[in-house]
């Protein structure tokens, strides 16, 4: 590409971005009189107009309850709710929308594997392999699992710069292992993992493997078909989408052998008084009202991110992060954690001297909100040797500029606690 | 750069913390621990009937929750327990409203966390300290004697 070429894609991207901006409210919010400068969308993302207004609309116009009422509105609402499992089961390449259940969450679609199957098809001896950079989600539903099932978790080695050692694989993945469970983007080192690799590895040995997109569905474009893998767990408020919702993707065939992790209504066929059948899928686990208002919202935050791409989104995540690493590499008493290239859309880093905590607090002072802390992988901070760290996450957004913000930010921390001394 | 929160005392408490370090022989050992942050904390106290004689106290953590510590230290040397909880519960209601309905004692060094008050996810650093502190004195109240 040429270097003119480069600048009016440059260019194209940041007019974009500018436009984008205009869909986003709480962008023009201030924090202690500041503009905000928000940097925190790993925790969480902001919500456009567009699906704040899907979420208005469907309370407005079509709320019911779903499959349920013969009346107009509830068919409506089923309508509404099932259109929007079309959606996000087309946006990560499900086969059939069957397979898509709506979830609290990733966390609620982990445990819901966890005890759904592995607590029906793990034995004692078996064992789960995870990864030391999995969040807390992903950890602990398998800790008390295989505690229960005496099943053994094992852990996959890492590189010192914070990757999968893949050459590990043939001495991890041998017969007692019969669940891979690992992130496909971490939320911490930004690490990308070689998912597709990994899947075909374990299905080598006849292992399931879930993979917890948490990370990757807002960013990266993601079929699991292609990636092959049997389960894949995701949440809508990382992906401009509200809270409250989120999917389980899961091959037909395994959902159809699993319990449900919830009973109640919804879920059931024939109910006696003593016992039950279960309903077809997916509504075999979604006992209860789901949250539908939120569902249909999901439906609409797919289509938002449709309507900017994933493939700009991927670029534009690219500029900003390379952008945002070559001027927190070349700044005095900043450590980064994690890969320098190939990483998700966010960067955790510390400054010398400065506590995580202190430095959010003073960044925050500027109104530029990071995340500091653990990041609810506690286990990944004592491999990584640091109570906790800072992190700065993008989304479809952030500007350049706003990275220069945090860098002043980070400037001035250190002249606060007199770094330069 | 001077910076209202995280003023000359604060940090001079957090980059020179007075009593830091352990007690070869102390009567009580505690370990107070903020998973949130990370911090951690052990604090050693020499108690000598009702009197605290001398206190140690290690770990790491942020400015907020070092300094607080620190400051910590120098109040209660010599203090009896029941001084002690007072100071405790005293702080904790300073927290609470950033000093605006504090007795007439002077708080001393403390008055310089009073910016803190205005950050509630910050109360817990600057109280990890005195929460493990309470609980090593209450610990001493149930020896056998
Ligand atoms: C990698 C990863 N897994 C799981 C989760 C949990 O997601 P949720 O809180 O939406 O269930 C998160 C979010 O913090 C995450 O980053």
């Amino acid at each position: 590409m040429s270097l003119m070429e480069t600048t009016i894609k440059a260019n194209r991207v940041l007019s974009t971005v500018e436009k984008l901006r205009e869909d986003f409210p709480i962008l023009k919010t201030t924090v202690h009189g500041k503009p905000l400068v928000y940097l925190d969308n790993a925790a969480t993302s902001q919500r456009p107009s567009q699906v704040l207004a899907a979420y208005c609309f469907f309370c407005q116009s079509h709320n019911a309850n779903v499959h349920r009422g013969i009346h107009t509105l509830g068919e409506q609402a089923t309508d509404r709710y099932e259109a929007a499992r079309r959606k996000v089961a087309a946006f990560i390449g499900a086969p059939s929308e069957k397979t898509v259940v709506f979830t609290r969450g990733t966390t609620e679609s982990i445990n819901l594997v966890a005890y759904g199957y592995a607590r029906k098809f793990l034995k004692p001896g078996d064992a789960v392999v995870l990864t030391p950079m999995e969040h807390h989600a992903n950890l602990v539903p398998w800790q008390i699992v295989a505690t229960t099932m005496g099943a053994n978790l094992r852990f996959w080695p890492m590189t010192p710069e914070g990757t999968l050692d893949m050459s590990a694989a043939s001495d991890l993945l041998q017969p007692p292992v019969k669940i891979v469970a690992l992130t496909h983007v971490s939320n911490v080192l930004g690490t990308i993992n070689p998912v597709k690799e990994i899947a075909r590895r374990a299905h080598a040995i006849g292992a399931k493997m879930l993979v917890d997109g948490a990370q990757a569905v807002p960013h990266i474009p993601v079929n699991v078909a292609d990636i092959g893998c049997d389960f894949y767990a995701f949440s809508a408020h990382k992906m401009c989408g509200p809270t409250g919702v989120g999917a389980l993707w899961g091959r037909e065939e395994l959902l159809d052998e699993m319990d449900p992790f919830m009973t109640g209504g919804e879920m059931i066929r024939e109910v006696w008084l003593d016992h039950a059948t279960w309903n077809e899928l997916p509504y075999k686990f979604e006992p209860g009202t789901p949250p539908i208002a939120e569902a249909v919202s999901m439906g609409a935050a797919v289509d938002y991110l449709n309507h900017v791409g994933m493939d700009w989104l991927q670029e534009h995540d690219r500029q900003l992060v390379n952008y945002a690493m070559n001027q927190l590499l070349a700044e005095d008493g900043v450590k980064i954690f994690g890969p320098q290239d190939g990483r998700g859309a966010l960067i955790s880093f510390n400054v010398e001297g400065v506590h995580p905590h202190d430095l959010a607090t003073l960044l925050d002072r500027d109104g530029i909100a990071v995340r500091a802390g653990h990041h609810c992988a506690q286990p990944l901070m004592r491999w990584l040797g640091v109570p906790a760290t800072a992190r700065a996450s993008f989304y479809l957004y952030n500007l350049p500029e706003e990275i220069d913000q945090l860098m002043e930010g980070i400037r001035r921390a250190k002249e606060v606690f007199a770094y330069a001394r | 750069m001077r910076d209202e929160l995280y003023g000359e005392i604060l940090l001079d408490h957090y980059r020179y913390p007075r009593h830091f370090g352990a007690l070869p022989n102390p009567s009580v050992r505690i370990e107070g621990k903020n998973p949130l942050c990370g911090d951690e904390f052990l604090i050693d106290l020499n108690l000598e009937g009702d009197v605290l004689r001398e206190i140690r106290f290690s770990g790491r953590g942020c400015a907020i929750s070092m300094a607080s510590a620190s400051m910590m230290t120098e109040l209660v040397t010599g203090k009896s327990v029941a001084e002690i909880q007072k100071w405790i519960d005293r702080f904790r209601n300073f927290l609470r409203d950033g000093g605006a309905h504090r007795d007439e004692v002077d708080m001393g060094d403390l008055q310089a966390l009073a910016g803190v008050a205005h950050l509630p996810v910050r109360v817990k650093c600057a109280l990890i300290a005195w929460t493990t502190l309470e609980e090593g004195i209450g610990q001493r109240k149930n020896e056998p004697r």
